[in-house]
């Protein structure tokens, strides 16, 4: 998909303005759209490609110098999986234009304070990387390189400064080393042989806490998931080993050597690591994902080893891949299929694990899930006699290691899988899952299947599904999502309330008002109350199930039909649900009537809540009383904890503006000063206005904060109460306490902590000190420990 | 640092369309815009809207699709704010379209990145910026109550009531 350019004819009345001043912004966009475009398709060699734009870049240089300065800069902050071309390209202007070499290391390093200084590490990254492959491309000096790499190993040095922050720059150095190791160890190889020393000794030091809330699967067979940067290290060390030949990556600028060589080099300015800030916020920490080995591909080029050098370099380079594409899927699918030195490499096998790898990151991954579904499915279309296969097989074989795989990243799993089997007419081959029959409900192979299916027929209707699977599998299809409506026929007439909810039907289908209803609704009996207690406004179940069960059974005909029949008769659900119980009872009588429906029971859920009929706090409540290990009830509990988020998020950015707003006007006036006494009283009482309105404001930020707060300290406190009754039992029993229920539990705790880690920070005080003390079982208090890890 | 590499970057699943709906009219408070200009008036409004909105057509669905369908695979790009399904004019049965309205339009965005084009109901959907739902628009507007398309087109779809109008009339 091209971009397309207005037409001057769009443009209306802009056309005019664009011509007069069009020429110089022409030229500028086609340099741009030059350099962006280099080392794409093209009928000529990348070699003379290059040579042709270091050509036009030097005769354009003295008009337009400061452009192609931020053009490049741009580049190499942006687009690292052209590392290459472009330090080659800067290479042939270095040489021959010395100066404008210097200028742009100069520029180089000022973008990278400035991305330092803007919490954007990842950028920062790839400027370093920039950086060291210039030293290949005779731009910049080694030894001041090394200098530089001196920096930023001292900062492990450093006292009372947050792990993560020791751990960037020592990646920074370490993932540098494919590129310029060979370089720099030709040149200063005493003073590499001490930085690598030192970084060894700081790796062996650092804790790794953070370590198991991260894996995606607990079993270290086959493939262990290692800390990141202990990963880096031993492949680090196997590149030393095998004295720094790297092979893998792309480096036109040997094919420029007899002219790169002849340039003078530049020094890189000492540069000093800023100084550690409060609200710096540095990357966290990662676990590799692997899921494949050379004995997956079975035939054609062998998978380079986890250890080697090359895994990295590649995973690196189709991370940036997507990083780059992946708002556009078909070009992100067609940019990954044509990496460069594909012919050498599983390159199907390389691209699935890392699209995998980045849909089961944990906490989040870094886009959104619905990317990847979608990005599968292109990459399938353009390779779709080999990629199928391929996707089949890590199906497979995330399906067989189930059992230790985190329940999160299951949840994301039968996400994915459900919604890509919809694109393919759900056509899979589930005889080859019909062991999962013969275990128990509960344990993950059964449970996933059954999941899977529930979620397929959302996507469908309950007969597809019956028609989808072998017979045999009619244990985990999922229910008929049918309404169960007590007050159905007269063989219930004896239940109390059964006349009741007749009428009150009644009094629906010909449109009675609202106040009628109520008077109807007054003849329920109160099975709460004693008989001579004569207030009848107190909270009364019956009245609730009577009029909720016939509401929603006369609109269950679809969604629409429940949300308006919700919003028609909201004054009569708030009055019924005045108190915390009565909210709690009308999310009761919704599971009980849609228990087999649960996305009916997610979006009524969802609706109450928006219009406030009832609070996230009786969601938790409810939630608590049915802690089902149902996929559903998560969905339930992680969607009320985001609109609580939101709603917070809404209140704070008010009250943000307001206090701008009143910034700006007292500024204003300030300037304004000397004015007649008038527009001073006037702006007086403006003034009043907007604190009297940052007040109120305030006010309702503390309460929203407060009822936040509330709600995660319910929610922990029920798990931990259901965790410790459970090892407690186990433990006076002598049983196992690790059973799958167990698991499923503990990581749904996990999962909490992960999925809503930046608000949960907020309150850490308050949770250590009110639930996650010392006396808390060291189960339970590890996941607290592991999350504080993540930022330490 | 504030270069954004235009040339690079683009985000096309994203555009507006060439279609306009040829319905929409200017709101009541736009109504002191002068005569001659009111075409041009109305297509700038109609543009403006609809690089705003939060409101996404979708088209070519089955007429069996249910809203239940609809809203877990819309569900996918972000929360659902409603869904209004398209209705034969005459019949009032489901006619093969939609409008799915998000809260944000980051939303709505990766709608238009990730859904558009993929299958439900086994049928590559089409979605496409809306101006906005108004009452009224929830019908289709070919002679027959159905969508325009099905008046006139040739081919035999189950999933649409089988030929096109034009071909089952005798």
């Amino acid at each position: 998909m091209s971009r397309r350019r207005h037409s001057d004819g769009d443009d209306g009345g802009q056309s005019h303005k664009r011509r007069r001043t069009s020429e110089p912004i022409e030229i500028e966009d086609r340099l741009e759209s030059l350099i962006c475009r280099v080392g794409e398709k093209s009928t000529s060699s990348l070699e003379s490609n290059l040579e042709g734009l270091a050509g036009v870049l030097e005769a354009d240089l003295p008009n337009y110098k400061n452009k192609i300065l931020r053009i490049l800069c741009a580049v190499a902050r942006l687009l690292p999986e052209k590392l290459t071309v472009y330090t080659t390209l800067v290479g042939l202007l270095n040489a021959r234009n010395y100066n404008f070499g210097g200028e742009f290391v100069e520029a180089m390093i000022r973008q990278l304070k400035e991305t330092l200084k803007a919490n954007l590490y990842t950028e920062a990254l790839y400027l370093v990387r920039f950086l060291c492959d210039l030293v290949n491309c005779h731009v910049i000096a080694a030894p001041s390189m090394v200098a530089m790499f001196e920096n930023f190993v001292s900062v492990t040095q450093e006292e009372d400064v947050p792990q993560v922050r020791s751990d960037w720059f020592v990646y920074v150095v370490l993932s540098s080393l494919p590129w310029v190791g060979k370089e720099l160890y030709e040149k200063k190889d005493v003073e590499m042989d001490r930085l690598l020393n030192q970084i060894d000794g700081y790796l062996k030091r650092r804790l790794k806490t953070h370590v198991p809330m991260l894996q995606v699967w607990t079993a270290e067979k086959p493939h262990p998931q290692e800390e990141y940067l202990d990963c880096l290290w031993a492949q680090i060390q196997k590149l030393k080993k095998d004295r720094w030949q790297e092979r893998h990556i792309l480096r036109p600028y040997i094919a420029f050597d007899s002219v790169l060589c002849e340039a003078l080099q530049h020094n890189l300015p000492p540069f000093t690591p800023p100084a550690h800030m409060p609200d710096c916020q540095y990357p966290m920490p990662r676990v590799i994902f692997r899921m494949f080995d050379y004995t997956d591909a079975p035939e054609g080029p062998v998978m380079p080893g986890s250890h080697s050098v090359e895994r990295f370099v590649i995973e690196d380079n189709l991370h940036n891949i997507i990083k780059s594409h992946w708002k556009e899927r078909k070009t992100c699918a067609a940019q990954l299929l044509s990496y460069p030195g594909k012919n050498k490499i599983p390159l199907n096998y390389h691209i699935v694990e890392v699209i995998f790898g980045e849909l089961f990151q944990l906490p989040c991954p870094p886009h959104i899930d619905v990317m990847y579904t979608t990005l599968l499915i292109e990459l399938c279309k353009l390779q779709p006699g080999s990629l199928p296969q391929v996707l089949a097989q890590a199906t497979e074989m995330m399906y067989m290691r189930l059992d230790t795989m985190n329940t999160t990243c299951i949840d994301r799993l039968l996400n994915w899988f459900s919604h890509h089997l919809s694109n393919f007419q759900f056509r899979w081959s589930w005889d080859d899952w019909t062991d999962c029959l013969a275990l128990d409900a509960d344990k993950p192979k059964p449970k996933f299947v059954k999941e899977v299916l529930e979620k397929c027929m959302r996507l469908s209707y309950h007969q597809r599904i019956v028609d989808i699977v072998p017979p045999t599998f009619s244990a985990l299809i999922p229910a008929d999502p049918i309404f169960f409506y007590k007050y159905q026929d007269e063989a219930n007439s004896a239940l109390p309330g059964y006349a009741v909810a007749i009428t009150v039907g009644n009094a629906i289908k010909n449109r009675a008002s609202n106040e009628e209803i109520l008077t109807v609704l007054k003849d329920v009996p109160n099975p709460n109350q004693e008989d001579d207690d004569d207030e009848g406004e107190g909270f009364n179940p019956l009245k609730i199930e009577v009029f909720l069960q016939t509401l929603l059974h006369l609109a269950a005909k679809s969604f629409s039909h429940s949300f308006s029949a919700l919003a028609k008769f909201h004054e009569i659900l708030k009055v019924l649900t005045d108190c915390d119980e009565g909210k709690l009872h009308i999310l009761r009588v919704v599971y009980e009537v849609w228990r087999n429906h649960p996305q009916m029971i997610s979006v009524l859920v969802d609706k109450l809540i928006r219009t406030q009929i009832v609070d996230c706090a009786a969601v938790a409540n409810w939630w608590v009383l049915n802690p089902l290990c149902v996929f559903y009830v998560w969905e339930i509990l992680h969607s009320t904890i985001r609109k609580m988020n939101k709603h917070v998020q809404k209140i704070q950015k008010e009250l943000e503006e307001a206090k701008d707003k009143l910034e700006r006007q007292q500024h204003k006036k300030q300037k304004d000063s000397g004015d007649e006494e008038d527009m001073e009283k006037n702006s007086e009482d403006e003034d009043g206005q907007l604190e009297e309105q940052i007040e109120r404001l305030q006010e309702k930020v503390e309460s929203a904060q407060s009822e936040q707060k509330n709600l995660f300290l319910v929610i922990f406190q029920r798990f931990i109460m259901m965790l410790t009754e459970h090892l407690v039992r186990c433990e006076t029993g002598s049983v196992d306490f690790s059973t799958p229920w167990y698991k499923n539990c503990i990581e749904r705790l996990q999962q909490i902590f992960l999925m809503h880690h930046v608000t949960i920070q907020q309150y850490m005080g308050t949770l250590e000190n009110l639930l996650f003390t010392a006396e808390l079982d060291h189960h339970i208090l590890a996941v607290y420990q592991q999350f504080c890890a993540l930022q330490l | 640092m504030s270069i954004k590499l235009n040339a690079l970057f683009s985000d096309s699943y994203v555009d507006v369309s060439q279609y306009r709906d040829q319905h929409f009219k200017l709101l009541e408070s736009s109504k002191d815009v002068l005569p001659p200009s009111i075409l041009q008036g109305n297509r700038y409004e109609q543009e403006k809207l609809l690089k705003q909105a939060n409101t996404l057509y979708v088209g070519n669905l089955s007429f069996y699709t249910t809203e239940e369908q609809v809203y877990e695979l819309f569900s996918k790009s972000g929360d659902v704010k409603r869904i209004i399904i398209g209705l034969d004019k005459v019949k009032k049965t489901a006619c093969g379209f939609c409008f799915v309205e998000y809260y944000t339009r980051t939303d709505a965005e990766n709608a238009m990145r990730f859904v558009n084009g993929t299958r439900l109901d086994d049928r590559i959907i089409r979605t496409d910026w809306d101006a906005g739902f108004k009452e009224g628009r929830q019908y289709g507007r070919g002679k027959s109550g159905g969508q325009v398309r099905d008046e006139y087109r040739q081919d035999y779809d189950p999933a649409r009531g089988g030929y096109g109008k034009v071909v089952s009339r005798p």
